[in-house]
């Protein structure tokens, strides 16, 4: 309506054509303006070097000759790598899908309670998300500390022996997952609780008259409801997990022998410690596929989401 | 309708009430009963930081209860209030998320406005990039930007690396696609009889955007600075790869480097290093707390 109008009101004035098409430019230029420093630093910023990326990860480690894909089939034959890939997907899979489930059920616990209490509870529970990684990191450091450790205290406590904490590959991978869930479970709180209220209160009284039980509301209502965001926050985590770097560096370092290395630690060791720049963008480039991946099928999400509103 | 049915289905059988009552009463027991333990994983790392930092190192060392202090003292708060290294990286903190905040601003919200409102040729598609771009973790481009910082040292003479001002350079990376992202998401719920109107008024672009769109959507501009200095002020990548120097480097990476030494770890110092360093996010989000949900949910809610 008011487009028209809009619309309506240019015409009649369009015996101006000259201020029309004026202000048609201007209005132009002006989008241009406002966005070009947008443009610039996506293109410098992101653009360019994912380009240069692929360009120095065909360098050898001097960057003075041009090797094509050498890099890459070396990395190929190393063992590590391949331990480095396995690694990466165990933590990014078991990690989310233990922050979607944490994430589900606090969000459900605290849907439950008065309103009134809702905040206090929420409040409490967004902290590991807000504090910053590397200092949150520090404190789980000290917690499994191998002499001090507070956690093996309370076990020596109970009667059980202490932990390795850190020491023992299997127990380190399982503390670099804790952590991460630790960190990423309340994001999925703070969103699924958000879903959660969204959902139309009638469609429950709707299914508790036709007799519906606890799982039925579940799996009929709730969860079909909260599909989009449900996917939406697993493949946005995932991305976030997989490409994770200040857990396993200040945890574990990728130790013990780059038992615990994911793509982004193990390509920093060697990109910028040990100084071979192309291996090390060679490395990194393998997050890009995942990534990529992941990518699509939000888009694919955002896109569906817009037609249906 | 729904509701007459069930006001006489209850009333028809106030047992079943009853029961239904007794349900709900134990669904909210031990729903608190979860969210204790769920409340308790959550905050035992904090607390824990909180209770090292008011330690001796003695009584760290010590073979007593460590979830106890016994002789509190603030001497680690003061020690590294007092030192001149901890203040360099709580200035170079400071000043690289306020800095990135203000570029990041200016940068994403005149974008944001002009990706909602002034529709032109390409502007969905670009819309589209930024929210491709938010979605690149910062793992993945450090080291191509390392090689053009060192590439750039080489044809100009400017030695970018080992200076805390590189960090504002590549930090809007981080910030800026997210803040436009959200910011066109607040802009786009704006009614579009607001700027029609103030356009048949004779206001122009620059105008609109100063006198309506920026004061109507101040939540959506809060929530998106709150976002660009939380990520600003946590980044730890970047420093790390960027910045060696003891007076050049901010604080994640000040208290992981400098307070280690060696394989002597003061752990009362380095606890109560970084709940200071947590502490600007924390304060921000003890008082804007609806407004960091608000940002957080906004990033995946409006599409």
């Amino acid at each position: 309506m008011v487009d028209a109008v809009a619309r309506g009101v240019h015409v009649s004035t369009g015996g101006r054509r000259m201020t029309l098409r004026k202000f048609v430019r201007r209005k132009s230029t002006i989008a241009f303006a406002m966005t070009l420093p947008l443009i610039l630093i996506i293109g410098t910023l992101v653009v360019y070097p994912a380009f240069y990326s692929f360009y120095l990860a065909m360098l050898n480690k001097s960057m003075q000759h041009f090797v094509g894909l050498a890099n890459f089939s070396f990395l190929f034959t190393r063992e590590t790598f391949w331990m480095v890939v396995k690694q990466s997907i165990i933590f990014a899979v078991s990690a989310v899908v233990f922050k979607a489930l944490i994430g589900f059920m606090v969000a459900h616990f605290v849907h439950n309670i008065p309103v009134r209490g809702q905040r206090k509870w929420r409040g409490m529970l967004l902290v590991p998300w807000v504090m910053p990684p590397a200092m949150s990191v520090l404190a789980w450091l000290w917690l499994f500390d191998p002499s001090y450790s507070a956690f093996n205290w309370l076990l020596e406590k109970i009667g059980a022996s202490g932990v390795p904490w850190l020491g023992n590959p299997y127990w380190a991978r399982f503390a670099v997952i804790l952590v991460n869930v630790w960190i990423g479970a309340p994001f999925f709180m703070i969103m699924y609780l958000a879903a959660l209220k969204s959902v139309p209160e009638q469609l429950y009284e709707a299914a508790a008259i036709d007799g519906a039980n606890w799982w039925q509301k579940m799996w009929f209502i709730t969860l079909p409801m909260m599909r989009n965001i449900i996917a939406i926050t697993v493949l946005f985590s995932l991305i976030v997990t997989f490409a994770n770097f200040d857990i396993v560096r200040i945890l574990t370092s990728g130790g013990p022998v780059n038992q615990t290395d994911v793509f982004a630690t193990w390509a920093f060791r060697i990109g910028i410690e040990s100084n071979d720049i192309p291996l090390g963008a060679c490395v990194s480039l393998f997050m890009f596929p995942i990534l990529a991946i992941a990518a699509i099928f939000i888009l694919r999400d955002i896109s569906k989401r817009g037609n249906e509103a | 309708m729904q509701t007459a049915t069930t006001v006489s289905a209850t009333k028809a059988s106030p047992a079943r009430k009853a029961s239904l009552r007794r349900d709900r009463r134990r669904a909210l027991v031990w729903s608190y009963v979860f969210l204790v333990i769920f409340v308790i994983f959550f905050l035992t790392p904090p607390v824990y930081m909180v209770i090292t930092s008011l330690k001796t190192s003695a009584e760290i060392s010590a073979a007593s209860n460590p979830w106890w202090v016994f002789k509190p003292t603030l001497q680690n708060y003061i020690e590294l209030l007092t030192s001149p290294t901890y203040l360099t990286f709580f200035r170079n903190s400071a000043l690289v998320s306020l800095l990135t905040v203000a570029i990041t601003m200016a940068v994403s919200i005149p974008a944001a406005f002009a990706l909602s409102r002034l529709k032109f040729w390409g502007s969905a598609t670009l819309a589209t990039g930024v929210f491709l771009t938010y979605l690149v973790p910062n793992t993945l481009l450090f080291i191509p930007l390392f090689g053009i910082f060192a590439f750039l040292h080489d044809i100009t003479g400017i030695e970018f690396l080992n200076h805390w001002w590189v960090l504002i350079i590549v930090h809007p990376m981080l910030t800026v696609p997210f803040c436009t992202w959200i910011m066109i998401g607040y802009f786009a719920s704006i009614p579009k009889e607001l700027d029609e109107a103030a356009l048949i008024d004779g206001a122009g672009y620059l105008q609109i955007l100063t006198k309506i769109f920026i004061p109507v959507a101040l939540p959506g501009i809060i929530a998106a600075t709150i976002f660009a200095f939380t990520v600003s002020w946590a980044d730890f990548l970047y420093p790390l790869a960027f910045t060696t120097s003891t007076d050049q480097l901010v604080l994640p990476v000040g208290i992981v480097t400098t307070l280690i030494k060696g394989d002597v770890f003061n752990w009362g110092q380095i606890m109560t290093g970084a709940l200071l360093g947590a502490a600007p996010p924390l304060i921000i989000y003890a008082f804007l707390m609806d407004y960091y949900i608000a940002g957080l949910t906004a990033g995946a809610t409006k599409g």
